[in-house]
């Protein structure tokens, strides 16, 4: 065990020698996944509660086919799949961007923790209660001010729990980065579970270390939901 | 159906001590005692519950439970079939002392087998109704019989009828889930599930807290006709009314003791000064 | 735009001889599932009985069980629990003389992916258990209900109504994370699909394939857990005889 540690300890933590690796690669693909995913879920959003056919049914389609496939496809499609293709390899901009494993990785990430968060923010932005749209729009609250201003900020304090969780879930499924040779915890835990056999001591670091992160993620999200869904509870007489 | 409500009111009025004498006598009459319960003691983390309160029932009495709440009259009644289980304190039936024994988790807990017995003599109708909201009225009214007397099927359905029929529902209430019933109705219907046990005692828990106010007198003038049967009855309410046009004992508790007992009549002329207070804060 | 349409469009539209190959993982996919979600089950009313449970000895292992499954990626346990088991069994049967056995990489999928999802199933029911009203079971105590008559004809019967939403999320997550276990050398559906794409050099096509079928499974779930929802949620049928 000791062995493995002096070893592998350093790649584990940030560094293989050839560059980030282990928990520091595994922080750096959630955060930028998390960041851009939820950025873009936010329009996405709105448009999914749109009353306009045409904003709303191709994010219903984008969302259905993201929620009911995979990951590991979608990442094996982006990965190996669209590389595959003609048009993809002669276009020079198309080439440099699939070529690059991290490339193909985030945008299976981002793609699909983007199509689970719009259901979510969707949820939220539905149950907020009537009355409060109704009275911004009686104070002339129209459009991109309505929803910057009321409805995004309502949905989201209420999303949070549901949220959190889908953040979770996206933890750990950046493991699945292995499989198109990003070094993220799980790679380093592979290979050094092919160098030493040490096979449980290899693979129960790697769980320890992603256990470790779900603890501080949730601790995260408590102090979180404290401070911005108080309004949600009670006050007891 | 081989029961009728008629022929169960009449099997009911040769019991050998009618309501109206029960009501008077107040002086111990050992041969006829029911119930006893010694000296409950009960309490929630550093809040004492229960400090001691004891109460006898004879055969055909009602004994109304009348307290502020939190004065520990609902946790009495709930002790009385270890709904709550109770520090200190014996509850006897019949003569038979319910055995305490240390429990599996360190503790105190009834004699299994007894229990069982003391449950099935003792029906409870609960302030929130708690029918099983997955069952029909008919499924609520035949499961304990069923499963818990072993009655036959047609047997418990035929006793469910004539009981539902009693409590003065119509039949074709018999396959309504309880959801899609009025407060009152459920609550008649909670009264039929615990007269199918056919129960020595029955236990009431504020059974009109929870209805709208023009829904309180049908369920109070069923409970009305059970004592009138000469049923043993227990029953914790806020219906002074009621606790005193048909309760042969009164218990007034405040804050887990018994503050002043007697009989109805005590309603009228309270010798405390709490249950004074208590009435006038009640007539306000 | 012609070599595009050629090479997943025109060409590719037909199953190449690969249709057998595909079918079989399919249904591996499908049978691995399945199995796992019927240990999954039981595993997760166990453990949440466990967990609601008075006694310290069965809440705790219960409370650790759904901590720590829950909290490592299931890539993660995957991996780690069928490469230990088999280094643990190798030991066994060298200690003992044995022959050298080889778990079954399906048995061993059924039984990695039944253990992690028991414990979100557990806290799935757990929360259903939590959910049915104190008075129901306070009422079946008072009526003189034994224990498993208060599990089978009360309490069962409400919670199936509170844990349905969970369980169908449950199992659309359980699904989707059999695609794992190619990862582990089982040849599902997905490890067809990666074989007839690198052999007709059309992986995207293959793979596409393998997400639609995908999709149609989890449509149908979908449906079918919609109208179980209907079902209880209405009231209009009851459960219990």
């Amino acid at each position: 065990m000791i062995e493995l540690l002096e070893q592998y300890g350093l790649a584990y933590l940030y560094s293989d020698g050839a560059g980030f690796s282990g928990l520091a690669m595994t922080l750096w693909l959630f955060i930028i996944t998390t960041v851009l995913g939820f950025f873009l879920s936010l329009p996405l959003a709105l448009a999914r509660v749109s009353r306009r056919l045409w904003l709303r049914w191709p994010v219903e389609f984008y969302t259905y086919v993201f929620r009911g496939t995979p990951l590991y496809i979608q990442l094996l499609i982006c990965y190996t799949g669209l590389y595959g293709l003609e048009v993809v390899r002669d276009n020079a901009l198309l080439d440099s961007f699939f070529r690059n494993a991290l490339n193909c990785t985030l945008l299976a990430f981002v793609l699909n923790t983007c199509a689970y968060t719009v259901e979510i923010f969707a949820g939220a932005i539905r149950n907020i209660p009537h009355g409060e749209i109704e009275a911004a729009q009686a104070y002339g609250l129209y459009g991109w001010r309505l929803n910057l201003f009321v409805v995004l900020p309502a949905a989201l304090r209420r999303a949070l729990p549901a949220y959190s969780n889908e953040l979770i879930l996206m933890l750990h499924a950046t493991s699945l980065a292995f499989t198109a040779t990003i070094a993220d915890i799980l790679k380093v835990a592979r290979d050094a579970n092919a160098a030493t056999f040490l096979t449980f001591q290899a693979f129960g670091v790697a769980a320890l270390l992603y256990m470790l992160l779900s603890f501080a993620l949730v601790g995260l999200f408590r102090l979180a939901e404290r401070r911005w869904m108080r309004f949600l509870v009670p006050v007891r007489g | 159906m081989t029961l009728s409500a008629h022929a169960l009111s009449s099997h009911n009025e040769q019991l050998p001590e009618p309501f109206p004498m029960a009501r008077h006598a107040s002086i111990a009459n050992t041969a006829a005692v029911k119930l006893t319960v010694e000296d409950l003691h009960k309490h929630y983390g550093d809040h004492q519950v229960l400090k001691g309160v004891s109460l006898q029932a004879r055969k055909g009495d009602v004994i109304s439970l009348i307290g502020a709440s939190g004065s520990g009259k609902s946790t009495m009644l709930r002790c009385i079939n270890f709904l709550e289980q109770p520090d200190a304190g014996a509850i006897t039936l019949d003569g038979q002392t319910i055995e305490m024994r240390q429990g599996r988790a360190g503790v105190r807990a009834p004699h299994p087998a007894q229990l069982q017995n003391l449950r099935t003599r003792l029906a409870m109708v609960f302030q929130h109704f708690n029918l099983w909201s997955h069952m029909t009225v008919l499924e609520n009214i035949c499961l304990a019989p069923r499963r818990v007397l072993g009655v036959s099927a047609q047997d418990a359905e035929a006793r469910a009828r004539a009981y539902l029929d009693k409590v003065g529902l119509p039949s074709r209430a018999a396959d309504q889930y309880p959801a899609f019933l009025s407060g009152g109705q459920q609550q008649r219907v909670a009264i039929a599930r615990a007269l199918a046990m056919e129960p020595e005692i029955i236990l009431f828990d504020e059974p009109t807290s929870a209805l709208d106010p023009e829904l309180v007198g049908e369920v109070l003038k069923v409970i009305q006709t059970l004592a009138e049967e000469g049923r043993t009855m227990l029953m914790v309410t806020h219906e002074m009314g009621f606790a005193r046009k048909v309760s042969s004992q009164v218990l007034f508790l405040h804050q887990g003791r018994v503050e002043e007992q007697g009989s109805a009549a005590i309603l009228d002329h309270p010798q405390s000064e709490r249950l004074q207070q208590f009435l006038s804060n009640r007539l306000k | 735009m012609n070599d595009f349409l050629h090479s997943i469009g025109l060409q590719a539209l037909s199953l190449q001889g690969f249709g057998p190959l595909l079918a079989q993982g399919a249904w591996m996919t499908l049978k691995l599932a399945l199995l796992s979600l019927a240990l999954s089950l039981s595993l997760g009313l166990i453990g949440a009985c466990a967990k609601c449970s008075p006694l310290r000895v069965l809440r705790v292992p219960a409370t650790l069980y759904t901590t720590l499954i829950r909290s490592v990626p299931d890539l993660v346990l995957i991996l780690l629990i069928f490469y230990t088991l088999q280094l643990w069994l190798n030991d066994f049967t060298e200690m003992l003389g044995w022959n050298y056995i080889e778990i079954d990489p399906f048995m061993a999928g059924v039984i990695t992916l039944g253990f992690i999802y028991g414990a979100y199933f557990t806290e799935n029911f757990r929360g259903a258990i939590l959910s049915v009203p104190a008075g129901q079971l306070e009422a079946a105590k008072a009526y003189g209900l034994n224990r498993t008559q208060r599990f089978r004809l009360v309490l069962f019967p409400q919670l199936m109504r509170f844990a349905l939403p969970g369980l169908g999320n449950n199992w659309l997550v359980l699904l989707k994370s059999t695609a794992l276990v190619s990862i582990i050398g089982l040849a599902d559906l997905v490890k067809a699909a990666q074989n007839a794409g690198k052999t007709t050099n059309n992986t995207l096509y293959f793979l596409i394939l393998a997400a639609l079928v995908y999709l149609v499974i989890t449509t149908l779930s979908n449906r079918l857990f919609k109208r179980l929802e209907r079902r209880y949620n209405t009231g209009i049928k009851g459960l219990a005889s």
